[in-house]
């Protein structure tokens, strides 16, 4: 039977020579020690520092009106950007990837513009769009809607910053999804419609989903784009991250401690409800 | 003299017939749908894209140009303008660095807990960037943690070019090591492998195939990591304290003169942003197309 064990048609087994990679120490001490001093210590600063208000104190800084309507806001107005954007993204993110036509190398890369374009930039220039006089906001205004310096306003600044979210996560999977199928349901009598609906739809869903996360998360924090054309009344049109900035100036270290925990509370549970939605989705 | 015709670069011989297109009418919509998603996509980026870049250029030259260059030849600009660059020119090769030292510790190497490493590197990411100013304000504020100490040995960090060039840094963590990560992950550890067995030192290894390997990569989140350096308006707002000409960013400057009711002026220094912001696209778009000959070479092999 010897002649069965040399003939063994498995590959041989990796040699045990294979060297480790150098660096290891080096680059992981580097890694660690400049995560940790640039964000681990300072974030964990302000969890120490609201957890010095205790629950009591921390939830009297947080339950004011007007603290609750700017979180309000921030969650809200990000909220319907980020439906929005999954909406019009994945409409952009289909014609750039089925259909050919005049311009779309162009276009495809000015969809990162709202990455590249700085926030104030985008706060300023969005304002003079949509103010009373600017070139949409006088079309918009005899129909009665109030764009600039309204909670309207807020979430077109973040429509604006999420767009490239969403197309940049669902255009990949667009690209790789198979055409065989879409072709099977064709054959089996579906419409086009349906097709589109029961079986590109679900491929894409997990991908639009964590675009739509991400957008989301963005926006919830977002500052630049928004203070200039949310016209910032309290209660109102007031950002949570504007309320920080507030609470600072007035030296309520506190405060704006306990707003910016709160916001990254809910920020890390959201994302993490969204991660595990996302597995089970893949799972499926 | 002429130069000897290279036939690799020749078109291949015509065909005495165009080849028949098949277009496979059932994975496609019709005609008016077609027509309908692009005209409707195309609108809507243009408005919603293409427009607020026009207005600012429009705006930033709605009093001519004399206007315009006054703006941004007044000492104060001039003072931001130079900020900014110093911010950037800390701030990026520091996480440049970092993003190296990090994506070889994590593709090269196996160990417990990488995911969760890289989670934590991709943190600054969801954190708002007032909250990244603020993290700073708390340890080095007046009240900070170390607030005392440092009013003793009489050195600032908040209000001052530390404290931005911190808060930059934070914002811009992510981007290097992210770019990196996925793409020295795709190219494994083989080429390395191959120079230390045939006696390269660690950072012969390093300097002569890694670095070559991952070039465009590198330029690619260097290239994202300076834009939002440039840019930052949140986190800096918190920690610079707006002091003109001291510690004003370009971007802060774009707000003071905007809240001044100086529009002419803060849209002028804004398209100088918006410059930056398409200088950035175009060299994107052209990292893109190296960085897939990059992707597609070590996938070659």
């Amino acid at each position: 039977m010897t002649s069965l064990t040399l003939s063994d048609p498995r590959p041989s087994p990796p040699l045990k020579t294979r060297r480790v990679m150098p660096g290891f120490g080096l680059t992981m001490g580097i890694t660690l020690v400049y995560l940790s001093l640039i964000v681990l210590i300072p974030l964990a600063g302000v969890f120490f520092k609201a957890s010095g208000l205790g629950w009591d104190g921390f939830w009297h800084a947080i339950s004011t009106p007007r603290v609750f309507n700017a979180l309000k806001l921030s969650f809200g107005a990000a909220f319907f950007a980020a439906v929005f954007n999954a909406v019009f993204g994945l409409l952009v993110a289909w014609v750039f990837v089925r259909y050919e036509f005049f311009g779309k190398r162009v276009l495809d890369a000015a969809i990162d513009l709202p990455f590249a374009l700085p926030t104030a930039v985008a706060g300023i220039a969005l304002t003079a769009l949509y103010s009373g006089n600017g070139w949409i906001g006088q079309f918009l205004e005899p129909l009665g809607i109030k764009v600039a310096f309204t909670p309207i306003g807020v979430v077109v600044a973040l429509m604006f910053i999420g767009l490239p979210f969403v197309v940049r996560t669902v255009q990949p999977v667009l690209e790789e999804a198979e055409k065989e199928l879409e072709e099977a349901a064709a054959v089996l009598g579906a419409t086009r419609f349906q097709t589109a609906v029961r079986v590109i739809l679900p491929t894409i869903a997990p991908s639009l989903l964590t675009g739509f996360a991400l957008a989301f998360a963005r926006g919830v924090g977002e500052y630049g784009s928004v203070i200039f054309i949310a016209g910032n009344l309290p209660m109102v049109s007031e950002i949570a991250p504007l309320l920080i900035i507030i609470k600072l100036e007035e030296f309520d270290y506190r405060g704006a401690t306990a707003v910016a925990a709160a916001m990254l509370i809910i920020s890390f549970v959201m994302l993490l409800a969204i991660n595990l939605l996302q597995g089970w989705s893949r799972k499926k | 003299m002429t130069q000897p015709v290279d036939h690799s670069l020749q078109d291949p011989p015509k065909l005495p017939f165009e080849p028949l297109i098949q277009r496979n009418a059932v994975i496609t919509e019709q005609p008016w749908v077609r027509w309908l998603l692009i005209a409707t996509a195309l609108i809507f980026l243009a408005g919603f894209l293409l427009l607020p870049l026009v207005a600012v250029f429009v705006e930033a030259l709605r009093n001519g140009l004399g206007t315009y260059v006054e703006a941004v030849k007044d000492p104060d600009a001039l003072s931001a303008i130079k900020l900014t660059l110093v911010v950037a020119a800390i701030a990026v090769p520091l996480n440049m660095l970092f993003g190296v030292a990090a994506a070889w510790a994590v593709t090269k190497h196996q160990f417990r807990g990488k995911q969760f490493l890289i989670t934590l590197i991709d943190l600054p990411f969801s954190v708002s960037p007032v909250v990244s100013g603020l993290i700073y304000v708390l340890i080095f504020g007046a009240q900070g943690y170390l607030g005392p100490w440092m009013s003793d040995h009489d050195f600032k960090v908040i209000f001052a070019i530390p404290g931005i060039v911190l808060a930059t840094i934070f914002v811009t963590f992510p981007f290097v090591a992210r770019e990196l990560i996925p793409l020295m992950q795709e190219q494994g550890t083989d080429d390395e492998q191959a120079a230390l067995s045939l006696g390269a030192s660690g950072w012969q290894t390093f300097t002569r195939v890694t670095l070559p390997n991952i070039k465009w990569g590198l330029l690619y989140g260097v290239l994202l990591c300076n834009a939002r350096a440039m840019g930052e308006f949140g986190a800096v707002s918190v920690v610079s304290g707006h002091i003109r000409g001291m510690t004003n960013t370009m971007p802060l400057h774009v707000e003071i003169l905007y809240n001044e009711y100086n529009f002419a002026a803060a849209f002028a220094v804004a398209s100088l942003l918006a410059l930056l912001a398409l200088l950035t696209l175009v060299l994107k778009s052209y990292l893109e197309w190296r960085l897939g000959d990059e992707l597609s070479a070590t996938r070659k092999h």
